[in-house]
């Protein structure tokens, strides 16, 4: 069985399937980002992403997730370790106090603005509902995402282009795509 | 520039944004052990014996710990020395522990721990703590002679006369319950003996390492110096993470030391919530007179704090219940009287507040219950009755050397939130006089405010509400407000230590004896220091704490992480920037005291624009005034160059701070004293609106104004007062830790009921700053001080909305049929 875990391939060995998931990342992987707090899925802390759907995988197996694309914390932030935008929002705002809801909750955030890029802050407040931080107030957290948000309408423009690019490419010449991508940018 | 760019700073905050922090659990060590303890399933029962047996035949099982196995002392206790390590003659409550497993797997302990077996005579379990303190109650701890763990009094006036100079006495019982901290990462320790000296390093979730050292070489029967306790990233203590937490560590090191082996214990939340001590449950009647010109003119009250099966820290908590027991108001006839009780339930100990939020709970309705009875607004009311500056409290202290800030916290908080235009707003008459109506709006007050809810003034259109007013709720506002002495005050011996040591490429290290439990403490040590020695930041190095390497400065609780190490740090840069103005003053061409630390650099006489300016955390405006002289004519060296100089001269950049508090006093027996050598002052405000056929409750809006002597990190401050407005909302309305019998049936965070985003409003933070004069940076507090008033504002609101009182914690809304009925037969 195979993982795809922050881009990299693994090859889970026939001993680790029936482990759960959370303790195969932080164990076996030693990605001890993802943090366990409950053990029933009650706090959010061990949520990560599952093909870009956020999880909290605590009480699932290592056998349930064949072939799935993972996303840990330690995937966020650039190889060269330059943070993502909402990560470096997150110390922007003050979002940050002791640390152990934060991968979960940013991991949320992330998946939550990877498909509403424009959020009003009652969105939000909605998205990290399971995920429990008692040394907020949540109030910095919904700022940080708020602030991120922004980066994520670049994105998606991004993506448009992209897409209306790759479009352009398939029916017109070379010299069109390039036009379409400037303006879909 | 000293100051950050980015809005707000924390040395730890990268590290945990990308999941690269480790916290106790992510350590690894080769070879590890893992632990798991075993609880029994009585209350309160006399220990025949502990069969261990299976769980040591369980394969991969190492060995099973019991009381027979510590070396040293096997009780411990910061007050009084009655708290096992492992249950030993008896268990007193429902989550004693009897036995450590340690195994090769974690799940290998967990399973064998179910495997050990208590062979015990049942006791009669103590559970009601007024029960408790009857002469032929059954004791939970014989040699203790009683189930009274302490008493305080406060003796001031005669409350006999007092109470007949009143026109209005208000009397009332009041309850509070048991809530937990429900930090996020449970307690956790891991223990390794250094093969090279025999030291037992102990890496654990803690917020006293000291107190945690010193448990540790107490049940091992070794010296403080064969224990090294090391800072680790903290998931969150909020005042639990000292007994317990430091228990743990006992246990695990313990474990380590026979076996061997590094040892791995990782508290499970259900462990976590059963074992670990809570606030306490308060028990409070108080009874208050008032004159129709609005004056109190005694208060008599009796607090009986339920402490659970140890002492714990019970006397120090029921203590600032005592001395803040009339709350923030000159009050001439005082009588209390305070108990801490010892029961059968689970142990009560520190939590942010420590004491206060219970009491702040009854005297915040209480003054509003005397506003209505004069027939004036609860605002009003706490302004004729409230500190001012130069007021006495009511153990006799009077309130003079700092700024008292009461009012303008208030004015603060009422400007914000728009309190004349909200209070009319309000379901509920404000001048009513039938309080106890359950529900029963008058029909003059329904045609009177109707309007507001369908008008264009009403709260729908108000930009504070993020969502409209649904059909069936009722609107109520409320508002809260207290003082709070600083620190532990005469709790005990008050003082702490920092060090400085400057390297001699311009590098710097800091530590302190204060605790990062994930408050940003370090973080605001280092700002200190960097403003104090004209430093860039990023020169400095917060220094891994290790109790072998500062002196013993007391526990990270009671909000004196900031005023206390932010002390030592400042006495620490002056010492240093002393020793460095000594050696380059005759290079520099002035005298010692002449000599100025600024932008990396140190400077030689100054100019008329920067003298009279050198107070610590100075301003940036007074950076750029300094920067706009000219600078060409001084004489100047960089701090770098300085530092390599210094090591040439053969001198040590290196500096010891010890801030010491100031006096304080008490009198046991009359309850007088200068209690705390300063005070904080805070008031908060909520809307919120209650729904008539449901009870449910949903916050709107708070407002919060908080004088912190200065904000040294203001992003950290509000994340403070965020947080502990929130803890305050979810003590009012939704938590509670159930032990039916005494055994805790609230075990995991589905069944307690945290504030989660939805449940909480937008919240808005106006931090006051009047700098302290004892304070060497002027800061203050404000972990508990943000924590103490949210849950009686929100008592007031509801009573605002809904015309009903509640007197006990949570507050349970049902619906509310009556007031459904006569609202339709009213129309």
């Amino acid at each position: 069985m195979k993982l795809f875990v922050n881009n990299r391939e693994i090859e889970v060995p026939a001993s680790a399937m029936q482990k759960r998931i959370v303790e195969f990342l932080r164990e076996d992987l030693d990605l001890t980002g993802t943090k366990n707090a409950c053990d029933i899925g009650a706090c959010g802390a061990c949520t990560i992403l599952v093909n870009d759907e956020p999880l909290r995988i605590c009480v699932k197996l290592v056998k349930d997730f064949a072939g799935a694309r993972i996303l840990t914390i330690e995937g966020l932030a650039a190889p060269d370790g330059t943070l993502h935008p909402l990560q470096q929002a997150f110390l922007d705002c003050g979002a940050i106090q002791c640390g152990y809801c934060t991968p979960g909750m940013v991991l949320t955030a992330h998946a939550f603005l990877l498909k509403n890029p424009r959020p009003t802050r009652d969105q939000i407040r909605q998205a990290i509902f399971k995920n429990l931080c008692r040394c907020t107030g949540y109030q910095q957290i919904i700022d940080a995402i708020e602030k991120a948000a922004p980066h994520y309408q670049r994105e998606e423009r991004g993506l448009q282009a992209a897409s209306a690019s790759e479009k352009a490419e398939t029916q017109k010449s070379s010299n069109d795509s390039e036009l379409a991508g400037v303006e879909a940018g | 520039m000293s100051k950050p760019e980015t809005k707000c700073w924390r040395n730890d905050a990268y590290a945990k944004v990308t999941g690269k922090a480790k916290f106790t659990d992510d350590l690894k060590f080769v070879n590890a052990l893992h632990a798991a303890p075993a609880y029994s399933d009585f209350v309160h029962a006399r220990i025949l014996s502990i069969d261990t047996s299976a769980a040591e035949k369980v394969s991969g099982v190492i060995r099973v710990l019991t009381a027979k196995d510590v070396p040293g002392v096997n009780r411990f206790g910061q007050i009084i020395r009655d708290y096992r390590i492992f249950a030993d003659d008896k268990i007193r409550y429902h989550g004693d522990v009897v036995a450590v497993i340690v195994a090769e797997t974690r799940e290998i302990a967990i399973s064998a721990a179910q495997l050990v077996k208590v062979n015990a005579e049942p006791l009669p379990a103590v559970l009601d703590p007024e029960a408790a303190m009857l002469p032929d109650a059954p004791l939970v701890h014989e040699n203790h002679g009683s189930n009274i763990v302490n008493t305080h009094v406060v003796r001031r006036g005669n409350v006999d006369n007092g109470f007949k100079q009143a026109d209005f006495v208000i009397e009332e019982m009041f309850r509070t319950q048991t809530i937990e901290h429900a930090y996020m990462e449970t307690e956790a320790a891991i223990c390794v003996t250094r093969s090279t000296d025999g030291v037992i390093e102990v890496y654990g979730s803690m917020q006293h390492p000291f107190s945690t050292r010193r448990f540790v070489a107490a049940c091992l029967g070794v010296a403080l110096s064969e224990i090294e306790v090391i800072g680790t990233p903290m998931g969150g203590g909020f005042g639990g993470k000292d007994d317990t937490a430091a228990i743990v560590c006992a246990r695990t090191a313990l474990a380590a030391k026979l076996l061997g082996r590094p040892v791995k214990m990782v508290y499970r939340r259900d462990w976590s919530m059963r074992e670990s001590y809570k606030r306490h449950p308060y028990r409070v009647a108080y009874k208050m007179g008032v004159t129709k010109a609005g004056r109190i003119t005694a208060v008599q009250c009796r607090i009986v704090a339920d402490g659970g099966a140890y002492c714990s820290v019970t006397p120090w908590v029921t203590w600032r219940s005592t001395v803040q027991c009339c709350g923030p108001y000159v009050v001439e006839n005082v009588h209390c009287d305070t108990f801490g009780v010892y029961t059968n339930n689970v142990v009560a100990g520190a939590m942010r507040g420590f004491g206060s939020p219970q009491m702040n709970f009854v005297i915040e309705q209480v003054v509003e219950m005397a506003a209505v009875k004069v027939g004036i607004s609860g605002i009003e009311f706490r302004r004729r009755n409230m500190v001012r500056q130069g007021s006495v409290t009511i153990t006799g202290q009077k309130l003079d050397g700092h700024k008292v800030a009461m009012e303008q916290v208030l004015d603060a908080v009422l400007k914000e939130i728009d309190y004349e235009k909200k209070l009319g707003w309000c379901s509920h008459g404000k001048t009513s006089t039938t309080p106890q109506g359950l529900g029963v709006r008058q029909p003059s007050a329904a045609v009177e405010r109707e309007p507001a809810f369908e008008s264009g003034g009403g709260p729908p259109q108000s930009k504070t509400l993020s969502r409209e007013l649904e059909q069936d709720e009722l609107y109520g506002m409320g508002v809260a407000m207290s003082y709070r002495g600083v620190s532990l005050g005469a709790e005990g011996v008050d003082f702490c230590s920092a060090i400085i040591n400057a390297q001699a490429d311009g590098s710097i290290f800091l530590e302190t004896g204060i605790h990062e439990n994930g408050q940003g403490s370090e973080s605001a040590m280092l700002l200190i220091c960097a403003e104090e020695l004209g430093v860039d930041l990023n020169r400095i190095r917060y220094r891994r704490s290790s109790t072998s390497s500062i002196p013993d400065s007391g526990t990270t609780v009671a909000s004196r992480g900031t005023i206390m190490g932010g002390g030592a740090v400042t006495l620490a840069a002056r010492e240093l920037k002393k020793k460095i103005a000594e050696a380059f003053c005759e290079k520099l061409h002035c005298a010692a005291d002449e000599v100025r630390f600024k932008d990396n650099f140190i400077w030689g006489k100054a100019t008329r624009m920067e003298c009279g300016d050198m107070s610590p955390l100075s301003s940036t405006r007074h950076v750029a005034s300094f920067q706009s002289a000219d600078m060409s004519t001084h004489s100047k060296i960089s701090f770098a160059e300085a530092m390599r100089q210094m090591w040439a001269m053969q001198k040590f950049p290196f500096a010891l701070g010890v801030f010491r508090a100031p006096r304080v006093s008490w009198d046991e027996h009359t309850g007088q004293g200068d209690a705390y050598f300063t005070w904080v002052y805070g008031c908060q405000a909520v809307e919120l609106t209650v729904n008539k056929r449901t009870g449910k409750v949903r916050l709107l809006n708070a407002v919060a104004a908080h004088d912190v002597g200065r904000a040294v990190n203001p992003e950290m401050v509000r994340g403070q007062i965020y947080g502990g407005m929130a803890m305050s909302a979810g003590y009012a309305l939704h938590e509670e830790v159930k032990a039916p019998g005494g055994k805790m049936t609230t075990l995991n965070l589905n069944t307690y009921r945290l504030p989660r985003s939805m449940d909480l409003p937008e919240m808005k933070v106006i931090i006051v700053e009047n700098p302290d004069p004892v304070s060497p940076t002027g800061a203050k507090s404000i972990g508990e001080p943000a924590n103490e008033i949210l849950a009686p504002a929100i008592a007031n609101a509801i009573f605002n909305a809904t015309g009903v009182r509640h007197f006990s914690l949570p507050i349970k809304l049902g619906a509310m049929p009556e007031a459904t009925a006569c609202e339709e037969g009213c129309k």
